[in-house]
């Protein structure tokens, strides 16, 4: 299976094809990894996802993994949330397709919230789990900074270092978060849309998980309640 | 000399000694013009006064370029200054990036600090220029001698000419706007017209502001091709939007600045403005801070009252 290049303005982004459908499972409902901050797509579909009836995906985002790197950086949540949204143009054509579930691993569990409650429409629930880039700044910004890291030679290879830099302080106030969860919850098509799966728990986490629709709970039971 | 936006290669606005482009009354185009590059994205930079002049570091505000500043400019540099201003990311003749936020903005605009030596330099910012210079003060205090802020604190929570990721506001229609958007954004381009027609639609935006000046600006911030003229600045960026950013995050800035500070506030409230009244800006203005509110002036306090603004500033200056 080859990796298809979804564009987002000027951004190229490769989505990773992990895995058909299961034979016979009679759901073609993806299943979409975001990775976590300096990370990438893996190369296979990961055990805990073995159950899934559906295809699964994995998307690298912007300055990560197969996707290209921006000039000067200027990362953000909210430009990762359209790097997802380019790809569901691409798994969710149409809404015949039905929606994608998306699960991510720190930085991407929180952009899953983003896109959550942006596209609820497009989006089947979603599962958080612990991985790099969860807390981001915290609530509320630190005292300014601004630091200039051009190093010599040709261009770094992805991560991006401005993404590692800027998506490591985005701020993430909590009732910014749970403004997206209960979105989420209000429009999303699937019960319970919010699964969270993580032992560490940033304040926008800890936010959002007394929200009505967000359910503690493992990885697997996430995954299989989302695939009825 | 070209600039690198997505489209065709886009002709860079004249200089003062280059022929064309339009007039209007004690506005001049810069003496000179050069690129600086903020890891690997083309700044377009643009100089008023003699090279070797102090100089003084201008911001523009949100969806302008740096020929907004061709009447103020010209007055402090025939006072005596080198003055530099640059089109923000995507603005102007500036290059048009994948990504824009507050963060690169700053970065940028360190890059062009650094384009001038070493020594603390004076900062004026208008508008999201002004609130973009304040944290890059805050940021690094030890490059800046003096920080001019024009209209530039923000108060309120609908100012429609900062960058969308700056905004709180979030409504569902926001969201798939600004997503729909972006789906469409990669081959967007601008709509084509005339002068006048470009002028009238930035009207919209800027009503209190002479349609005249509005005409002079279309060959600077636009581009002519046999359909029309266009505006320069990269499509993919629109107006509204949402975010964590918070405005009293910005303010809260002021109260720290330890180097002198002028604030100047006009009073007119208008549809690009911020809405900040007096009272919000005076119990947080710092030890060494000076507020000029300016009474029956809008939101572009420079294009409106070159003059008297450029008189506030050097006199500060001195």
């Amino acid at each position: 299976m080859t990796v298809v290049t979804v564009h987002h303005v000027r951004t190229r982004l490769a989505l990773h094809p992990l895995r058909s459908a299961r034979p016979d499972a009679g759901s073609e409902r993806p299943l979409l990894l975001l990775h976590g901050l300096g990370e990438h797509t893996p190369h296979s579909a990961p055990p805990v996802t073995d159950p899934w009836p559906g295809p699964v995906w994995g998307l690298d985002f912007t300055g990560h993994g197969g996707s290209t790197m921006p000039k000067g950086g200027g990362y953000t949540a909210e430009a990762l949330m359209a790097d997802v949204d380019a790809a569901l143009g691409h798994l969710v054509p149409d809404a015949s397709a039905g929606p994608a579930t998306v699960l991510g691993r720190g930085l991407g569990g929180y952009v899953a919230l983003l896109i959550a409650g942006a596209r609820p429409e497009l989006v089947g629930g979603i599962v958080i789990t612990d991985g790099p880039g969860l807390a981001g700044g915290g609530p509320a910004p630190h005292s300014s900074s601004v630091v200039r890291t051009r190093p010599p030679g040709p261009a770094p290879a992805t991560p991006d270092p401005y993404a590692l830099v800027e998506l490591a302080r985005d701020v993430r106030p909590g009732d910014y978060a749970t403004a997206y969860a209960r979105q989420a919850v209000e429009f999303g098509p699937v019960d319970n849309p919010i699964a969270v799966a993580t032992r560490s728990r940033p304040p926008w986490l800890e936010a959002i998980v007394s929200e009505p629709g967000v359910v503690v709970e493992p990885v697997d039971a996430a995954l299989a309640r989302y695939a009825r | 000399m070209a600039t690198q936006t997505s489209d065709a290669a886009v002709p860079r606005a004249r200089l003062r000694a280059e022929p064309g482009g339009g007039t209007y009354p004690g506005a001049r185009r810069p003496d000179r013009h050069r690129t600086v590059d903020s890891d690997g994205l083309a700044l377009a930079v643009w100089e008023w006064g003699e090279p070797d002049a102090p100089p003084v570091l201008c911001a523009h505000g949100g969806f302008d370029f740096a020929g907004t500043y061709d009447s103020l400019a010209p007055l402090l540099a025939d006072a005596g200054w080198r003055v530099v201003c640059w089109d923000q990311r995507g603005h102007g003749d500036s290059e048009h990036a994948a990504l824009y936020s507050w963060d690169a903005d700053r970065r940028d605009a360190l890059a062009v600090l650094d384009s001038l030596g070493t020594a603390p330099v004076p900062l004026v910012g208008h508008s999201k220029g002004g609130a973009l210079l304040l944290s890059l003060a805050d940021a690094v205090p030890h490059r800046v001698s003096h920080l001019v802020n024009l209209d530039g604190l923000p108060s309120s929570r609908s100012w429609p000419d900062v960058p969308e990721h700056n905004r709180t506001r979030m409504r569902r229609s926001e969201l798939t706007g600004w997503l729909d958007h972006r789906r469409k954004a990669g081959d967007k381009v601008r709509r084509p017209g005339t002068i006048a027609e470009l002028a009238e639609r930035r009207g919209r935006m800027n009503p209190r502001l002479d349609p005249a000046w509005l005409e002079y600006l279309v060959p600077i911030g636009g581009y002519e091709q046999p359909d029309g003229w266009r505006w320069k600045i990269d499509a993919s960026m629109r107006m509204g939007g949402f975010g964590p950013w918070r405005p009293e995050w910005s303010m809260n800035l002021l109260p720290s600045v330890g180097m002198p500070v002028l604030c100047v506030l006009g009073l007119d409230i208008e549809v690009m403005g911020w809405g900040t009244l007096p009272e919000d800006v005076e119990p947080m203005l710092p030890s060494r801070g000076r507020f000029v509110p300016l009474e029956g002036v809008g939101h572009f306090v420079h294009i409106e009252q070159p003059r008297l603004v450029a008189d506030h500033v050097l006199e500060f200056l001195a």
